[in-house]
């Protein structure tokens, strides 16, 4: 029956066969791609006003410098020197690279493990599963506004277990120093982790259930421990999947903005020891008054985009499929 | 015809499918540890200790912060900022909620959000739909160039670019329109997400191309087409595409907060909103208001539990 639909709606829709002139079929191809047209256009006006402008523009404006009474004139590299010499560009990119690293020795270990414990229980997996996820569903502000709370240097409940415990009370996020692993930005990472890690946990759980079980039949009949199965079958034949996550998690913890945002209120920390450089760029571009500057803003974002392309790019590379 | 009947036999295998593996709870095939080993004697003792440490950490951990979030919102606010911390409420306070709905104007935020959330999905709903079906089946002259200018934005990571946008917002090229404080200013942007094109191309490009020819043979426009055929044997994906959008505008904070901060009435997100309570509104209060905006999300997400997970994975993979 579908056969028979198929062939004729081929047949009708085929051009015709006569040779002719061209112009005949000329027309009916120009009305279809109207219409075609006419169905993509509002979604490319959209990604040309906002997304595919807005590239071109942050480079051109990173180039530029506004002329007084308006306008805007060339500037060269006067924005990138500019950033370059400000010593808490540096300072952020240090932070960022900070947070970065203690997301992913916590943020992304972290779900994997869970995900494989959670994959072996037999009970309570729909409400564990939920209860790992429910987190990720909250309002950021609202769960981070709860860690403001928890982390208060003077009624927070963080402290308070400490406290009884017999441990030394901590100041949390606006704990001062800007040691490799400092307490503020560990803080950070917590709060980060576990708002996010539901979403990760959940995709390696549906990987796990991808697995065959004979491969792990094998392995346990070769006597193979559990460590070692994890590490010769679970690791190898989940590979996809977390190198895929460990690229998407880097560049995700690159642009980290609203922990450190909410948590310390905009402030970025003790001597800025949690700023991140879109807290950065945020700060160039709208938080200073007065003396708010797109233009270094753009700079800095550049910079950025390099430096997370040139990341992503490298990280494909290193880990392409060698056979 | 065939083509209904055809879609309704799948819909129906799909609910078959579904209901079995609700029903087996246990997985099908082994994991990691065996369940001949779990059925030894020391096997069944250890699993037992495991599943309840597991049960009580994760309860702990993940239930834990909401539990204060929920009981904090009713406490006065001496008994908030008191050190030792009550474990429970010791005298409820059900009015926090009320002083921070009206000091705060949760109301005005929620309803903020729910319209700018329900806006963004519309448009994107059409426009993202109409580009790929468009993509998809129609195949315009050059649809693959755009297709590769839509996905390569994907590899441009979002918050880098929006000093740009900003500007662009406030004073669009050609109209010379100042979207800021708009809902427009949330809307319009929406739509250029190439998760959602690439989502949506995907799933149309499984719809063999019989379907189109038929209804082709019996007269259907492009448009009937999309309408009668492709949106309702798409309505997995569009639910993924939609849920993806509300939460995404739901959560979203740097752009709301560029774009809708500093009015009065209130403009802002809920999300925004209650980072900007944070100075000079009592603890309990702030905590109460926070409360309140994630109750909507959490019956939102018990609700459509099964679809935001399935999405979260079938849909592909989104940090």
């Amino acid at each position: 029956m579908a056969n028979v639909v198929t062939s004729v709606a081929r047949r009708a829709l085929a051009p015709p066969p006569v040779g002719g002139k061209r112009r005949k079929a000329l027309l009916p191809r120009a009305r279809r791609n109207g219409t075609a047209w006419g169905f993509l256009i509002g979604a490319v006006l959209a990604f040309s006003f906002f997304s595919w402008y807005p590239i071109v523009r942050e480079v051109l404006m990173s180039f530029q410098k506004p002329v007084y009474g308006g306008g805007n004139t060339w500037a060269g590299w006067g924005n990138y020197v500019r950033i370059f010499r400000d010593p808490t560009f540096w300072q952020a990119w240090r932070n960022t690279v900070e947070f970065t690293v203690l997301a992913l020795v916590i943020g992304y270990l972290v779900p994997f493990a869970v995900a494989i414990l959670l994959n072996e229980l037999r009970h309570a997996r729909g409400y564990l599963r939920i209860i790992v996820y429910l987190p990720v569903m909250l309002p950021p502000a609202s769960a981070l506004l709860l860690f403001v709370y928890f982390y208060n240097p003077q009624y927070g409940l963080f402290d308070d277990v400490l406290h009884f415990l017999h441990l030394p009370t901590s100041q949390w996020v606006f704990q001062p120093g800007t040691g490799f692993i400092s307490t503020a930005m560990v803080s950070v990472v917590i709060a980060s982790t576990w708002m996010n890690m539901g979403s990760a946990t959940l995709i390696y759980l549906a990987a796990l259930q991808n697995i065959p079980g004979e491969l792990y039949e094998a392995a346990e009949l070769e006597g193979a421990g559990i460590f070692r199965r994890i590490r010769h079958v679970t690791i190898p034949q989940t590979r996809l999947i977390l190198v895929l996550l460990l690229m998407l998690q880097v560049v995700a913890t690159m642009q980290m903005f609203i922990e450190s945002f909410v948590l310390t209120n905009g402030g970025g920390g003790v001597g800025n020891n949690t700023l991140s450089v879109v807290m950065l760029i945020y700060q160039y571009a709208f938080a200073m008054s007065g003396a708010s500057n797109y233009n270094s803003a753009s700079a800095l974002g550049v910079v950025l985009l390099l430096v997370l392309a040139l990341f992503s790019g490298g990280f494909l590379w290193a880990t392409r499929e060698r056979d | 015809m065939a083509a209904f009947a055809a879609f309704s036999n799948r819909a129906r295998q799909a609910r078959h499918d579904r209901r079995a593996r609700n029903r087996a709870a246990t997985p099908a095939t082994r994991t990691l540890i065996s369940n001949v080993a779990l059925n030894r004697a020391r096997g069944k003792i250890t699993y037992r200790i495991v599943l309840t440490l597991v049960i009580v950490v994760f309860t702990l951990v993940f239930i834990g912060p909401m539990y204060f979030l929920f009981t904090d919102a009713v406490k006065p606010t001496q008994e908030v900022i008191q050190t030792p911390p009550t474990l429970y409420p010791h005298s409820v306070d059900l009015g926090n909620f009320g002083d921070a709905w009206s000091r705060l104007d949760v109301g005005k935020m929620l309803w903020n959000t729910i319209y700018y959330a329900i806006g963004a999905l519309a448009f994107q709903i059409v426009f993202d739909v109409a580009a790929a079906y468009s993509l998809s089946k129609l195949r315009p002259v050059l649809g693959n160039v755009v297709l590769f200018l839509m996905l390569a934005t994907l590899m441009i990571p979002v918050t880098v670019l929006v000093v740009p946008q900003y500007v662009t917002v406030a004073n669009m090229p050609f109209f010379h329109w100042n979207l800021i404080g708009t809902p427009e200013a949330i809307w319009l942007p929406s739509v250029a997400n190439a998760f959602n094109i690439f989502l949506l191309k995907r799933f149309f490009d499984s719809i063999p191309a019989e379907y189109v020819d038929a209804a082709a043979v019996d007269g259907a426009s492009a448009f009937a087409t999309l309408w009668r055929i492709i949106m309702p044997m798409s309505r997995p994906i569009l639910a993924v595409v939609s849920i993806f959008s509300l939460v995404a505008v739901w959560k979203d904070f740097l752009w709301p907060l560029l774009v809708e901060y500093g009015y009065t009435p209130t403009r802002e997100t809920l999300n925004v909103g209650i980072w900007q309570a944070q100075v000079g509104v009592p603890e309990n209060l702030l905590i109460a208001a926070s409360a309140i905006a994630a109750v909507p999300t959490i019956l939102f997400f018990l609700v459509f539990q099964r679809n935001i997970m399935s999405g979260l994975t079938a849909g592909g993979i989104r940090g």
